[in-house]
């Protein structure tokens, strides 16, 4: 469920008839107010109604469970009495995501400023092109590619790093066993959610007024000077937004995450360690054999996922609003 | 420490076409030129060849040169960034930049040159909003952002950020042309007080601007619409508007084209 796509705005409202010019509001008029105040209507409708089917199955669920939901790390609503809870998942969820935030957002912000700011337009048109095939690429490809491809390289990447870095703890490795680990899925999500930050930051990027491009020319900046006082506080908001976007699925990103992890319920800091799990991946892998208890349980945690994901939007809206009177769009 | 202007020769291009045709002036020391023209003529692009910023729009190249004192600006080994800290310009719209505070826009030069003290950098943005006659408005709100002002004030505060570098030369691309007459009146003013410190060059459209403000004028024509701009006459500016040697010029002065 990726919220940061749907927020609604009001509809807008039919012209005001005034004075002598009154007279019967045009059937094209009150046509398009209908359609727009149903679409606006029909959103909210939609959104009550996934709200409300998950509570009321997830209320089901949490009642009968033994344990704490939030803070158990086991699965086993089938067991009795039933003890069930989201801690390995909400931990890897977020672990993940965070991963693929810090490999992706840098490097999409780069490749978007490279293909508006550096790159003569030979380069950049095809180089955005081949951006947006990235985008276009099934998110079960990525997951085979990664499981096939991805993880006996990363192997030799883990050890390295559990050699050199060891000592940060996270890249500590004290298991033993292939990267099917929390990282790899970082890393394979961080691939995943670049198309879309890239071409949200770098749409954004070429959005900045010439003039102030020229402020900061004229005041003999170099281009990256010009970057750095001109394009990347114009784009603030706009990078921050895109980053939501991408984050929203990496939270949800179900398929590519099953195929590459080899899940367990154990909450680990090292993230090079096997195992872990996420709620995308832990529904998508239970959910067939799960009796109606059960289903309602993995339910239950899609409903944390849903408001995670309302949160984390919730708190870039606030950033962006708070920047608000210094943000590009006074200009 | 204002400097001369020596141009010789200069021809301006946009890819193929040929946007001014070899002109040749000299802009003296403290004092303000005024280019006039109708539109199109190249007095803009002109102005932007001062400053190397003509180069930053894609296909725009110059070959002649631009003397500042016994400096070619156009010399192979110079770089255009350096140009541009010594050649302040000031754009049609005002253009602060929308994310800073009104002390950082005016700081924002200055950082870019070098690091200041705290105290220092303070009494430079002091000193350049003064002189923009900016600072009895600003004082109490300089960590506001610049956005916020008027569009007026906004001229100005964009004059104080191009002064706080001290360049040598001020170049004004038609500065009050997005200004209520008010406004407009506060930076002619403006410009009078800074001719004693700096070069400046202005272009404008209004002609009661350029007889205001400018001690020398330099009337810019066209032959016809795609045909590059020209250099007509450029003489002193009372002479320019009572008795031109042209009579294009004349022409143009009294309403009877452009």
């Amino acid at each position: 469920m990726d919220t940061a796509t749907t927020t609604s705005a009001p509809p807008p409202r039919a012209p005001q008839q005034t004075g002598t010019t009154r007279g019967k509001p045009r059937p094209g008029d009150r046509i398009f107010l209908g359609m727009s105040r149903g679409a606006g209507i029909f959103l909210l409708v939609i959104m009550a109604a996934i709200a409300g089917f998950l509570t009321y199955r997830a209320g089901i669920a949490i009642s009968k469970d033994d344990a704490n939901f939030l803070t158990t790390s086991e699965w086993n609503p089938a067991g009795d009495p039933p003890v069930f809870g989201i801690a390995v998942l909400a931990f890897g969820t977020v672990v993940s995501s965070v991963i693929a935030m810090v490999i992706a957002v840098p490097v999409a912000i780069g490749i978007a400023l490279f293909i508006s700011h550096y790159a003569p337009r030979r380069i950049a048109t095809p180089l955005a092109y081949v951006v947006d095939l990235l985008a276009a690429v099934p998110s079960i490809i990525y997951g085979l590619w990664g499981a096939i491809f991805l993880v006996p390289y990363l192997d030799g990447l883990n050890s390295w790093l559990n050699e050199y870095l060891g000592w940060t703890y996270i890249f500590e490795k004290t298991g033993e066993g292939v990267a099917r680990n929390l990282f790899t899925v970082g890393i394979l999500l961080a691939i995943m959610i670049l198309p879309i930050i890239t071409n949200v930051t770098r749409e954004v990027f070429l959005q900045v007024p010439k003039m102030h491009e020229e402020a900061a020319l004229a005041l003999g900046a170099t281009r990256w000077e010009v970057i750095r006082m001109s394009v990347l506080p114009f784009g603030r908001s706009g990078i921050i937004s895109a980053s939501m976007l991408g984050l929203g699925r990496a939270l949800g990103e179900t398929m590519a995450v099953a195929v590459v992890l080899s899940p367990s319920f154990v909450i680990s800091g090292h993230l090079l360690d096997p195992g872990g799990g996420t709620f995308a991946q832990n529904i998508a892998a239970k959910f067939n054999e799960a009796d109606e208890f059960g289903r309602d349980a993995l339910i239950a945690s899609g409903l944390v996922l849903f408001v995670i994901t309302l949160v984390v939007n919730g708190a870039a809206r606030a950033i962006i609003a708070r920047r608000k009177e210094y943000s590009g769009a006074n200009a | 420490m204002a400097k001369r202007i020596d141009v010789s020769g200069l021809t301006a291009y946009y890819g193929s076409h040929k946007a001014i045709d070899d002109i040749s002036m000299t802009v003296e020391p403290r004092s303000v030129t005024a280019f006039i023209g109708p539109s199109g003529c190249g007095k803009s692009t002109f102005l932007r060849t001062l400053n190397r910023m003509h180069e930053v729009t894609p296909g725009g190249r110059v070959e002649g040169k631009v003397l500042l004192d016994d400096e070619n600006l156009y010399a192979k080994d110079v770089d255009p960034v350096a140009v541009r800290r010594t050649v302040g310009m000031v754009f049609q719209r005002p253009n602060p930049f929308p994310t800073m505070s009104i002390f950082d826009n005016v700081a924002a030069g200055l950082r870019l040159n070098g690091t200041y003290k705290k105290n220092q950098l303070a009494e430079i943005v002091e000193r350049s909003l003064r002189g923009a006659n900016l600072w009895n408005e600003v004082k109490d709100r300089l960590n506001k952002p610049g956005s916020g002002l008027s569009g007026g004030q906004q001229q100005r505060l964009c004059i104080a950020r191009a002064i706080a570098v001290e360049p040598d030369v001020l170049l004004m691309d038609e500065p009050c042309s997005a200004l209520d007459p008010i406004s407009t009146l506060a930076i002619e003013d403006l410009i009078g007080e800074l001719k004693e410190r700096f070069t400046i060059v202005i272009v404008t459209h209004n002609m009661q601007q350029a007889a205001r403000v400018s001690d020398r004028t330099a009337f810019f024509n066209l032959s016809a619409v795609g045909q590059p701009g020209k250099l007509i006459e450029i003489d002193d500016t009372e002479r320019i508007f009572a008795n031109p040697s042209v009579q294009a010029t004349e022409d143009y002065i009294s309403g009877r084209f452009g």
